[in-house]
């Protein structure tokens, strides 16, 4: 809660106190001194930071987070409709970033300095350099335009646009979740590809530091077969550090699924925020990047949670 | 320092990763001399738009290449833009490896209220993605290249601050700071002569690692229309030109997207050996 406290007042300081004038950019260039002055006045910049913060918090409390100026439409209903498709997005992909990563990672760790983990590495160092908006395009190529020209069987193309076909309101519930699947699948493998990436680095390192540990070293001389060694004491005490880099990777995983939404006009936070921002709506702007940074706190706390779940020391 | 700098030198990693960020910035700083086309003309843009990779032009030179929707030629503009996300990451990762430092720093030194008001602004700051922060920053302003830098610097610091100020604590329990401390040293000087320097070492490797997300931030922002603006050449908006035209040419958005990607891995490629030759058990 503290920390929810505290992001509203850094985005609120941080909007504020960088210099622009979003009145100004709001009545455009040509517009004379007394257009900006209504302006400002009724976007509420006439009055001094203290009271605008105050205001701000109140209403954010309150539930009314004002009307978004250019949807005119309140800037909760823009939210509201936005947020699902943004978790949707994002949650799938962290639980293939985390099953995808893990797996990779424990190969890797298990297959060290043979030619697989070797390759492996590469690949996951070049993968986890990429640029999500760059990958994101390489699909599109790929398996929408690319399926479609070179004739491949239809399990094998994507539609690259939204969340749902034009004809989705026809079908349906099952067809219509098939529908919706589909559209998910190149906006979900761009993050999650981006994510095991990153995630079986982390999780190779994690797995090699307890593979050296002595206990291990005792299972495997006991006569333990290796995926039960892997299984029941490499990979218990590695997930710990993969826990926590959980709660770290949120905020990541959200810059990324800005790209993606936008790229595949996914209708999500992201998507609304980079529209709000080209056309200066911002009232949307604030809110979203409040949004934001509430659901990366709401995040660690299940990441907390989670830890509480993973390890045994602290279920007391 | 100096001795585990003589290890990171030897780490075959920071070497391929220093081959890869030295081609890239040599192919930026001699571009006005060895790119084979002006990048910005366009010449008889009906002849000369869309040549595929190693086609050669109306002119007879060969595009390695390819062209782009107008006619220019890519690798030229590659190299050029090599210039722009070079300086712009490294500018920024600096920029804010030293406001991240000088602020951990002071919350390690001072303690108490100051460190508190600190660390929770910088635990604030980092909740938010770095790309919604910077999108609403830009948000209120025109893009140019001294201002990406500045929002990218801006929205960097965090993690350089958490390093730098668990570092200087761990330095500062230390007997040779207390030693100084008993001799008369002002804080500044304790500082400045004792400890940042022996807990530099995480903040280089956080600055390396901090380059390559600024670059692929920097083309993120370009990429969304909102970075350094037409026509200079830069990676962010050759991939962005590119996705207009993804169907007729494809190769326009790739060579770009290539290069981000190829820039961040040397810059990863430097930080984790770099890393790794700082730490005994990793050798």
């Amino acid at each position: 809660m503290g920390l929810v406290f505290a992001v509203v007042t850094v985005t609120f300081l941080l909007l504020n106190l960088a210099p622009g004038d979003p009145a100004q950019l709001w009545v455009g260039p040509g517009a004379g001194a007394a257009d900006l002055e209504a302006a400002r006045r009724a976007l509420g910049l006439d009055r001094p930071l203290p009271a605008r913060y105050v205001t701000w918090l109140g209403t954010i409390v309150r539930g009314d987070w004002g009307t978004s100026l250019a949807q005119q439409r309140p800037v909760t209903r823009v939210l509201a409709d936005a947020v699902p498709y943004t978790l949707l997005l994002s949650g799938a992909s962290l639980l293939l970033t985390y099953l995808g990563g893990i797996i990779v990672g424990l190969v890797q760790a298990v297959k060290r300095a043979r030619p697989l983990d070797t390759a492996l590495t590469v690949l996951t160092l070049f993968v986890y350099g990429m640029p999500s908006y760059w990958l994101a395009l390489i699909l599109v190529l790929v398996f929408a335009y690319g399926a479609a020209r070179f004739g491949w069987p239809a399990w094998l193309q994507f539609p690259a646009m939204g969340a749902a076909g034009l004809d989705a309101d026809f079908l349906t519930p099952g067809q219509r979740l098939l529908d919706r699947l589909e559209h998910l699948v190149l906006p979900l493998t761009t993050l999650s590809l981006l994510g095991i990436a990153g995630t079986a680095r982390y999780v190779r390192g994690a797995a090699i530091d307890v593979r050296q540990q002595d206990y291990v070293r005792t299972a495997i001389a006991k006569g333990l077969p290796t995926p039960t060694v892997v299984r029941r004491h490499v990979l218990r005490s590695a997930l710990l550090p993969v826990v926590t880099l959980l709660g770290l990777s949120l905020p990541a995983l959200f810059s990324g699924t800005v790209f993606v939404e936008v790229i595949f006009a996914w209708p999500g936070m992201g998507r609304e925020l980079v529209g709000a921002v080209s056309a200066r709506d911002y009232p949307v702007v604030m809110a979203a990047t409040a949004v934001f940074g509430a659901l990366v706190v709401l995040g660690n706390l299940l990441a907390d949670l989670l830890y509480a779940a993973v390890d045994p020391r602290l279920r007391r | 320092m100096t001795a585990s700098l003589r290890f990171a030198l030897r780490d075959r990693r920071v070497l391929a990763g220093g081959a890869i960020l030295g081609a890239f910035a040599l192919a930026g700083l001699l571009a006005p001399w060895i790119v084979p086309h002006d990048p910005l003309a366009q010449p008889d843009i009906l002849r000369t738009r869309f040549l595929a990779p190693l086609a050669a032009g109306p002119d007879g030179a060969v595009r390695w290449l390819g062209t782009d929707q107008l006619g220019r030629d890519l690798l030229s503009r590659l190299a050029y833009g090599a210039r722009i996300s070079l300086a712009v990451g490294v500018l920024a990762a600096v920029l804010a490896a030293v406001i991240g430092t000088a602020i951990g720093a002071f919350a390690a030194l001072f303690r108490g209220a100051v460190e508190r008001v600190l660390m929770a602004a910088t635990d604030a700051a980092l909740a938010l993605p770095r790309l919604v922060l910077l999108l609403a920053l830009v948000a209120l302003l025109s893009p140019s290249a001294p201002l990406v830098v500045l929002v990218l610097a801006l929205t960097g610091w965090m993690p350089v601050a958490r390093l730098a100020r668990a570092e200087v604590l761990g330095v500062l329990g230390r007997p040779y700071a207390d030693a100084a401390r008993a001799a008369g040293s002002s804080p500044v000087r304790l500082l400045v002569r004792h400890l940042l320097p022996n807990a530099l070492t995480p903040v280089i490797v956080a600055t390396a690692l901090g380059v390559g997300n600024a670059i692929t931030l920097e083309a993120g922002l370009a990429f969304l229309g909102l970075g350094i603006p037409a026509p200079t050449p830069s990676w962010g908006n050759m991939i962005a030109s590119g996705r207009d035209a993804l169907v007729q040419a494809p190769w326009i958005a790739t060579f770009p997207g290539l290069a981000v990607a190829l820039a961040v891995v040397g810059c990863n490629l430097v930080g984790d050996g770099i890393r790794d030759a700082m730490d005994p058990t990793a050798r």
